[in-house]
Order: structure tokens, then C-alpha cells, then sequence
């Protein structure tokens, strides 16, 4: 029991710690691209600590509702965060959701967000939180048909026991293509996800193109830290999910203090490894427009699906 | 146990009548209505419970001199469980009438309202009690016309003229489909009784099965609104009063799946080929997606969740097709799990929904008005009915840690243990309806994020909003009851699940509320606890703690907080509710990824400024969706029989000696036949 609090704090701790780094080390990659110098990569640390000690305006305008979500933003992400492994396999939290758990916890959040940005009654607001209603609905199927053709390997949908069997080789794959199909998936909803480009650009206030952005307009001040918090936390379950279920390599697979400090360095080394793919994609390609995006999210639903086809079929 | 249902339907005589002797006194008929309707739903609540954990059913009939039937009715676990259902909500929405029924002083005559109230509650009750054929039909056909007054309550109106006859025409052919499923039954069993449909003399032919499973199909199915027979819901829910909606969408159309499950696993003893199940998971599947589809372009209130009772019958439908499906591959733990599953978003939906409707009502009651866009702004002036209509938008839209996610997970586990079965059609056959299921579950929350966001934040967008006050408190009472039922549902799904396998046990032969119940009861483990997991308690404390984190983060690293209080940003001009942004905005990006299926047409004229072109004088914006089954399967039925009873007016001359003549020919066509 001790030893599952300790390993969920340190989890958190990770989580908490590593989020704004990815977030930075995108930025960085990006400019270096651009042939920019760019900003340090630990510079979203020194921008949230800036953000928690300002004094948040608040609209006239606002409810509660305004106020509660980046709390229950926040929350909800890290949940979502325990559910998935890290750099240990064998999470304390598995027990308490599978893979829809996850799914459904990060719409928790996704749904207080979309009625924040409608609070204040700006009309970027409410634009945001349409264009997010769109997107959202569109990713979970891709990544629920995703997911799931490789939780069939595993015989699981808990994502610790995916990893763990996985890890551990216990899994029965024989050919890589429904995981390859189911990869390519998972990344487009990673994309789409957590707001990177080509579906959403983060780095633009401008209304004709932001999403996630146009939903966190109205907020400052310490609100608006923990919701970019929170953003760069989505990211990191994301990335991990990917790392981990796909190349559970060099995850701890027992508690061993050994093991774990192996097990973080090269889950760090692994996320910051797709931070730099995100980075190279972003400069690479253009933002799509909205109604684009639709066609983008359709491949990844066909990709999951045909992962599943191709799971049976290598089967039989 | 029978003087506790003898309590029960006392009390709504007693709640019938009492209404209707005091018709003189106005002022205390919305009491002598309610109380008795606690009471008895009360009552109905123990005799659930006590129904569901008792080990033999209890029976009691009354013979008559009608041939064939019997007043006979039987208290087993599945009935127990409507019972228990039915009295759960009708509690919450009985204490909320005494409120409510001020909303229709001087419209309608309180006392009326208030009987039909309760028989529409005592006809429920017997419905899922009925223990013979005949007398089953007695009270369905009781329970859908005494729903038919009350829907038709403004008859003033006349849409809601049209909505009740539509209605009354929907359920009656329905009827006609179910009286032919009995038929089909009594064929080979020789008598009405239900005992006597369970055990037939010589089992029914295959093809006689299948017909029945056709007919009840759509005779059920009429009531419950599984596409395309739903048409009618749309009308219904909105004309009647909002209490009563609460009450048809969230328990009436669940006495079809009730129908639906004693036919098919009681009836007809749970033996079917796996197209049946798979002809239910389809309907199941187009019934969720469509029905939160169209619920997306409702921008009223009540029209928006009618069209959700579509999506959430879909939902039971994928639980229950995918437990047929197993259980006709004798996978029964798998079945079992599919029915629970169904079983429970059957009671979760009667908690949400009848919390969303009585929110509606409350916001009737307020405002006067219907359509979302004319609200704005109410959680401030109307706190608590905010909270509640919160907590079932969170629930509906199946968010942890409410019930609606707990069922639904249970269903997605169902269809994700497909790999089980044998054939590769349906091992992805039902990870597509997962999908769907996905898809369904986030319009459902764009859908609610609509409804919330519009409804009750940013400005009001009407006078009648700004002005509108928070409703009595015996309407604040009914609602957080059902709230409260959400959370705990939800939270603690430890507590329904025992009395949910017990009623499936019968049906499916087997019991799996050991295997499914991990971790002394903490963690939902379907069947297996390595294939998946969840425990809601703890992903509640879990949301709470890091809140808490969140919480103290911000304080660590900011100090104390001080929030300054300033107006929304409007570009330099004071912001206006017109600049928010619409219900018809807010779903625009979905209707136009969706136009396959919504078919819109909008319609823009502009009037210009005389000077210039670049001046707009005013607009006027229109759009309609496609009615796609009322134009295309409705319209060409109407016309089909309108054409041909003009046909066979021919035969109808008006004259009594022609009328004469065709008796006398009929007597003696019949005399021939019985030679």
C-alpha cells in the first residue's frame, strides 16, 4: 500500500516535472529549424511561475463554471496520466480504468473546457469551444479502434497490462502490421489530441485558426498557468502512451530502485525523442483548415480499423 | 410482500380519485396528487428491492369470467427491477409535480392532471407486473392512452394536437404488432398466461420463432423509439407537460426493453440464432448515432432530449444485442454481462434524463420560453437548478464519475470481448459498434456542452431570461433527488451491481456478480480482471486530491488570491448577448461534416443599404435539416393508406340495408366455414 502511494506520487512528479520541458524542447527544435536561436528549453518552467503569481482578471460575465474548470482540467489530465505507465510498468493506478477510462476522463476535461470558453460570453470563445466539440468527436473513435487492436494482442485493455505483457514479451505478435497500422492512428490522434499542427497551431492567436487557444482566451493569472499546465500534461500521457505501448523497451518491470532509475531516463529519453518529431512535423506542414482536419482524423480511423482486420486476419 | 403492493396500487386509487373529489379546492389538488404518488412510490421502492433479493416470485392472480383472462400478476427479480426503476423516478418527479402544477394554474385543470398522474404511474406498475397475455394488453394499452391525455394536456395548441395523435397512432400500431407476437405465442401454448408462453405444450418451429422476434421487434420497439420507428418522441416529449416527459422518456419507453427481455429471454427461453442479436446491436447502433445526431440541430430544450431518449435506447439496445449475440454462441457469462450492462444504463438513463426534463420544465416554469437561444445566464439567477442540470449533462454525456459512465463502460466491454466469439464478421462487426458507441458518447457531450453553455452561462440573452427567478423548492427537492441518484450510481456502483446480477441470473443461467465485483466490490472487473478494470471510487477520490493538488500548486507558487473582476474584452465596444455566440453557431462545424446525413438547406437573404452594396440592412437566416424517415418512409406510408381507404370507400355507401346485407353475407361465410 506504501510502496503504491510512493510510486504514485513519483509518477505525478514525473508527469508534473516533464510537461513544460516537452513543451519547450518543441519550441526549441522548432526555431532551430527556422534558424532561430530560440527560447531556452526550460523556459516554459520560468513562463508557468510567472503565470501563478499574477493576479488573474476574471470577467464580470463568468460563473463558477469559469473559475472551477482549470482545476478540473488539471485534475482530470493527471488521472488520465496515472492511468497510463511511464517508467514503470506495473502502474498502482491500473486497477482504477482501462483505456476508455482514459478516453473519457480527458473529456471530462475537454467538456468543462468547452463550457469555459462559452462563460465569458466573447464570441472567440465560443468559436473555440465549437471547433473543439468537432475535433473531439472525431479523434476518440481513431483512438479507441486504435488502441484497441493492440489491446487484442495483449488480451488486456488496461494500458499497464498492454505494457507490462509487452515488456515482458508475453504478447503474441507474430506480424508488425496491425501495430504499424495502429501506431500511425495513434499518432494522428496524438496530433489532433493535444492541438499540434496540422489540426490546431498553438502558437497563434489569430481566430481564424485557433482552437484550444481561442477556448483559454479569457483566462490569466494562475488559471491560465495550471491550464497550460494542463495542456503540456496532455501531451506528456500522450507521448507516453505512445512510447510505451509501442516500445516498452527499457521500462522498469519491477519496483527495483535499480530498475526505476533506468526506467525514468529512458522514458525521458523516449518522449523527448517523439517531442522532436512533433517539432520536425510542425515545420514541415502547414496548418490544415478545419474542414481538412475531417479528412486527416477519417485516416486515422480507417488505419485502426484496418489494424483490427489485419489482427484477425494474420490470425486465422 | 403482497401487502406492500397492496399498499402500492391502493395508494394510486387513492391518488386517483382523491384529486378528482376535491375539485372544488384548487389550492391543496397538487398535494392530494402527490402525496399518495410518494407513497405508493415508496412503496414501489422496498418492493423492488424486496422483489429483486428474494429467492421465489411472488404471485397473486385474480380469475375473471372472461374467457382467457386472468387478473394474475407475478413479482420476479426482472420485474422487481422496473418496479424499482419506476418508483425511483417516480418519487423524485411526484415531489417536484406539487411545484410544478402551479405552472398550469388556470391552463389546465390541476386535478385532472393530477389523477392521470398517478394512473399513468399505477399503469406502469402493472405493466411489468402483468403476468398474463391479456391482461398485459389491458394495461399497455391503459398506460399509452392514459399518457395520450397527458401529452395532449394544451390541447389548445395545435401542434400539440398533432403531437397526440401522432402519438396515439405510433403506439397503436405498435399495439397491433404485440398482440400479434402474443397471438403467435398463444398459438402452441393454448393459453394467455405467461406461464403458459414459457412453457409452450411442443416447442414453437423456427419459423414461428423468428416471426415472433420480427413482431415484438417492432411492436416494442414503437414504444421504446428504436429507429425509424422514434418519429413520434420528437413530438410527444416536447407537447406534454415537462413532469410527464420526465416520466414517459425516462421509465414508459423502458417497459419495452422490459417487454423486449421477457419475450426474448423469458418467452422464448433465450435460444435464437445470432442474427437476432446482431439485428438488435445494428438497430442499437443507428438508434445512438442518429438519435444524438439530430438531437445536435434541436436548439428545443425538450425536442433535444426526446431525440436523446433515441440515442440512449440505442445504447440499452448495444448492450442487450451484444448479450443475444453471446448468448447464442452459449457464451453465457458474456451474455449476462451484455444484459447487466443494458440493464444498468436502463436505470441510469430514467435518473439523467428525468433530471434533464424536470430541468427543462424548471427552466419552462421560469422563463416561458423553449428555445435554448432565448436563455443565457440562468446559473446565476437560478443556481440550484444549474447544478442539477449540470450534474445530468455530466451523467448523459457519460463523464467519470457519474452512472452514464458506468453503464457505458460496461457496454463498451461487452462489444470489446467480441474477440471471443467465433466468427471474424462479428469479432469486428461489434469493435465498429464500440466505435460508433465513441463517436455517439462525444456528440453526446458536444451536444450538452451546447445545451449547458447556451442555457445557463455567459449573458442572458432574453428579457424573459434576465428576469427569470429560481423555482420553489419542492421542484429543487424532486431534482436534487435525482442528482444525488446520479452521483451515487456512479460513485458506488458497488451498490446496484449484486441486485442487477440477480436479476440476470434467471435470464442468463448464470451469475456473475462474484467475477465482476473485484477487489471486495471496489473495482468493476468484467469477467476478467486482466482483459479490464475500473473502480469509480477511486477515480473519484482521485479527481478530488488532484483538484486539491491543483489547487494548492497555485497557492504554493502565487500566494494568496486576488481575482480582479472586470468585463469581457469586446473589441472596444461594450459586449452585447448578440455577439455571443448561437446554438445554431456553436454546431455549425458539425452539421457541415455531417451534411450526408443532415441534408441541410439554408437559406440567406440580404437586404443592403440603398447606398452601398457593403452595407447589410438586415438578414434573415434559415436552415432546416432533411426529416429523411418522415419524407421518405412516413410520407409515402401516409399516402399509401390514405389512397387506399379512399379506395375502399366504394364499399361504403352509407345505407343501413347494404350494411345489413354484408353482416348476413359474413354470418354466412363463417357458418360455411365452421361446416
Amino acid at each position: 500500500m506504501l510502496q503504491a502511494i510512493i510510486l504514485v506520487i513519483a509518477q505525478v512528479t514525473v508527469l508534473l516535472a516533464v510537461s513544460p520541458f516537452l513543451a519547450g524542447l518543441i519550441r526549441k527544435v522548432k526555431a532551430r529549424l527556422q534558424l532561430r536561436r530560440g527560447a531556452s528549453v526550460f523556459q516554459p518552467y520560468a513562463d508557468l511561475a510567472k503565470l501563478f503569481r499574477k493576479q488573474p482578471v476574471i470577467s464580470t460575465t463568468a460563473s463558477w463554471v469559469f473559475t472551477a474548470t482549470p482545476y478540473i482540467v488539471f485534475a482530470s489530465t493527471i488521472s488520465a496520466g496515472l492511468l497510463v505507465p511511464t517508467f514503470i510498468s506495473q502502474t498502482p493506478m491500473n486497477f482504477a480504468g482501462n483505456i476508455i477510462a482514459l478516453v473519457y476522463l480527458l473529456a471530462l476535461g475537454t467538456f468543462f473546457l468547452i463550457l469555459a470558453g462559452l462563460d465569458a460570453g466573447s464570441a472567440f470563445g465560443g468559436m473555440g469551444s465549437s471547433r473543439e466539440a468537432i475535433v473531439a468527436s472525431l479523434t476518440e473513435p481513431a483512438m479507441i479502434l486504435s488502441i484497441f487492436a493492440i489491446a487484442l494482442t495483449n488480451g488486456s485493455t488496461n494500458l499497464s497490462t498492454i505494457v507490462h505483457k509487452t515488456a515482458l514479451l508475453e504478447g503474441s505478435l507474430t506480424d508488425p502490421s496491425p501495430h504499424l497500422m495502429a501506431f500511425a492512428a495513434l499518432f494522428i490522434v496524438t496530433l489532433a489530441e493535444t492541438g499540434r499542427v496540422p489540426v490546431d497551431n498553438p502558437a497563434t492567436h489569430l481566430e481564424l485558426t485557433m482552437i484550444h487557444e481561442a477556448m483559454v482566451l479569457e483566462y490569466s493569472g494562475r488559471y491560465l498557468a495550471l491550464l497550460e499546465w494542463a495542456a503540456g500534461l496532455k501531451l506528456a500521457v500522450f507521448l507516453s502512451l505512445i512510447a510505451n505501448v509501442f516500445a516498452p523497451w527499457g521500462i522498469a518491470t519491477t519496483p527495483a530502485p535499480a530498475a526505476m532509475m533506468i526506467g525514468v531516463l529512458v522514458y525521458l529519453a523516449k518522449v523527448a525523442a517523439l517531442a522532436v518529431v512533433i517539432g520536425i512535423i510542425e515545420c514541415m506542414f502547414a496548418k490544415l483548415r478545419l474542414f481538412r482536419v475531417t479528412d486527416l482524423l477519417g485516416v486515422a480511423f480507417i488505419l485502426g480499423l484496418l489494424g483490427l482486420l489485419f489482427f484477425y486476419i494474420l490470425r486465422s | 410482500m403482497l401487502n406492500l403492493l397492496w399498499i402500492l396500487l391502493g395508494s394510486y386509487v387513492v391518488g386517483i380519485l382523491l384529486p378528482l373529489c376535491l375539485s372544488r379546492r384548487p389550492e391543496v389538488q397538487s398535494l392530494a396528487a402527490g402525496t399518495p404518488a410518494v407513497v405508493a412510490t415508496s412503496a414501489g421502492i422496498v418492493l423492488g428491492l424486496l422483489g429483486i433479493t428474494s429467492s421465489e416470485p411472488v404471485t397473486a392472480s385474480l380469475v375473471s369470467t372472461i374467457p382467457l383472462l386472468t387478473f394474475a400478476i407475478r413479482l420476479d427479480p426482472l420485474a422487481a427491477f422496473f418496479i424499482l426503476t419506476i418508483s425511483l423516478t417516480g418519487l423524485a418527479v411526484s415531489i417536484y409535480a406539487i411545484g410544478y402544477m402551479r405552472h398550469f394554474d388556470g391552463r389546465a385543470p390541476v386535478s385532472v392532471l393530477g389523477a392521470l398522474f398517478n394512473g399513468f404511474l399505477c399503469s406502469m406498475t402493472l405493466v411489468v407486473l402483468a403476468d398474463n397475455g391479456i391482461f398485459f394488453l389491458i394495461v399497455w394499452e391503459l398506460m399509452s392512452l392514459v399518457s395520450y391525455f397527458l401529452v395532449v394536456t394544451e390541447h389548445e395548441k395545435a401542434e400539440v394536437r398533432y403531437a397526440g395523435l401522432f402519438y396515439l397512432i405510433m403506439t397503436h400500431v405498435g399495439t397491433a404488432f404485440i398482440i400479434l407476437t402474443f397471438l403467435i405465442l398463444f398459438y402452441d401454448s393454448g393459453a394467455f398466461s405467461f406461464e403458459a408462453f414459457r412453457h409452450p405444450k411442443q416447442p414453437l418451429p423456427e419459423g414461428m420463432r423468428t416471426f415472433a422476434f420480427l413482431m415484438a421487434l417492432i411492436g416494442f420497439g414503437a414504444k421504446a423509439g428504436i429507429v425509424p420507428l422514434h418519429v413520434w418522441l420528437p413530438y410527444a416529449h416536447p407537447a406534454a407537460p415537462s413532469h410527464i416527459s420526465a416520466l414517459m422518456s425516462g421509465v414508459m419507453i423502458k417497459t419495452a426493453i422490459y417487454a423486449l427481455i421477457r419475450v426474448y429471454f423469458d418467452f422464448l427461453d433465450g435460444q435464437f440464432p445470432w442474427w437476432w442479436g446482431f439485428v438488435v446491436l445494428l438497430l442499437g447502433a443507428t438508434s445512438a448515432l442518429l438519435g444524438v445526431m439530430y438531437a445536435l440541430m434541436e436548439h428545443d430544450l425538450k425536442r433535444l432530449l426526446a431525440f436523446h431518449s433515441v440515442e440512449n435506447i440505442g445504447i440499452i439496445l448495444l448492450g442487450i444485442g451484444a448479450g443475444m449475440i453471446f448468448q447464442s454462441y452459449w457464451l453465457k457469462e458474456l451474455a449476462a454481462l451484455g444484459l447487466l450492462a443494458g440493464l444498468y444504463h436502463t436505470i441510469n438513463h430514467a435518473m439523467f434524463k428525468a433530471l434533464l426534463f424536470l430541468g427543462a420544465g424548471s427552466l419552462l416554469y421560469a422563463t416561458h420560453a423553449h428555445n435554448i437561444d432565448e436563455y443565457g445566464g440562468l446559473l446565476r439567477r437560478m443556481p440550484w437548478t444549474g447544478v442539477f442540470f449540470l450534474i445530468g449533462a455530466v451523467s448523459i454525456s457519460a463523464l467519470p464519475p457519474t452512472n452514464g459512465f458506468v453503464s457505458e463502460w460496461l457496454v463498451f466491454q461487452s462489444l470489446f470481448l467480441s474477440y471471443q466469439l467465433p466468427t471474424v464478421f462479428l469479432k469486428l462487426m461489434l469493435p465498429i459498434a464500440a466505435a460508433i458507441l465513441a463517436l455517439t458518447g462525444v456528440l453526446a457531450l458536444a451536444c450538452f456542452a451546447k445545451a449547458f453553455g447556451i442555457a445557463f452561462l455567459a449573458l442572458p440573452r432574453s428579457t424573459l431570461a434576465r428576469h427569470a427567478e429560481e423555482v420553489p423548492a419542492s421542484m429543487r427537492v424532486g431534482m436534487g433527488l435525482l442528482a444525488a441518484f446520479c452521483v451515487v450510481l456512479g460513485v458506488a456502483p458497488m451498490v446496484m451491481l449484486p441486485l442487477l446480477d440477480r436479476v440476470v441470473t434467471p435470464l442468463a443461467g448464470i451469475s456473475i456478480g462474484g467475477k465482476v465485483l473485484a477487489m471486495d466490490g471496489w473495482a468493476l472487473a468484467p469477467v476478467n480482471v486482466e482483459f479490464s478494470s475500473l473502480s469509480t471510487p477511486a477515480l473519484s477520490l482521485l479527481l478530488m486530491a488532484l483538484a486539491l493538488l491543483g489547487w494548492g500548486l497555485a497557492v504554493t507558487f502565487g500566494g494568496r488570491l486576488r481575482k480582479r473582476r472586470y468585463k469581457t474584452w469586446g473589441c472596444g465596444i461594450n459586449l452585447t448577448p448578440r455577439m455571443e455566440y448561437t446554438a445554431t453557431g456553436f454546431v455549425q462545424p458539425i452539421k457541415r461534416v455531417f451534411s450526408t446525413v443532415y441534408q441541410p438547406t439554408v437559406k440567406l437573404e440580404t437586404e443592403f443599404l440603398h447606398e452601398s452594396r457593403y452595407f447589410a440592412k438586415r438578414r434573415h437566416f434559415e436552415f432546416h435539416i432533411e426529416p429523411i424517415f418522415e419524407k421518405y418512409l412516413y410520407d409515402p406510408l401516409v399516402a399509401f393508406f390514405t389512397t387506399l381507404a379512399d379506395r375502399l370507400r366504394v364499399i361504403q355507401a352509407g345505407s343501413l340495408h347494404l350494411y345489413l346485407t354484408y353482416i348476413f353475407a359474413t354470418l354466412i361465410l363463417l357458418l360455411l366455414l365452421a361446416v
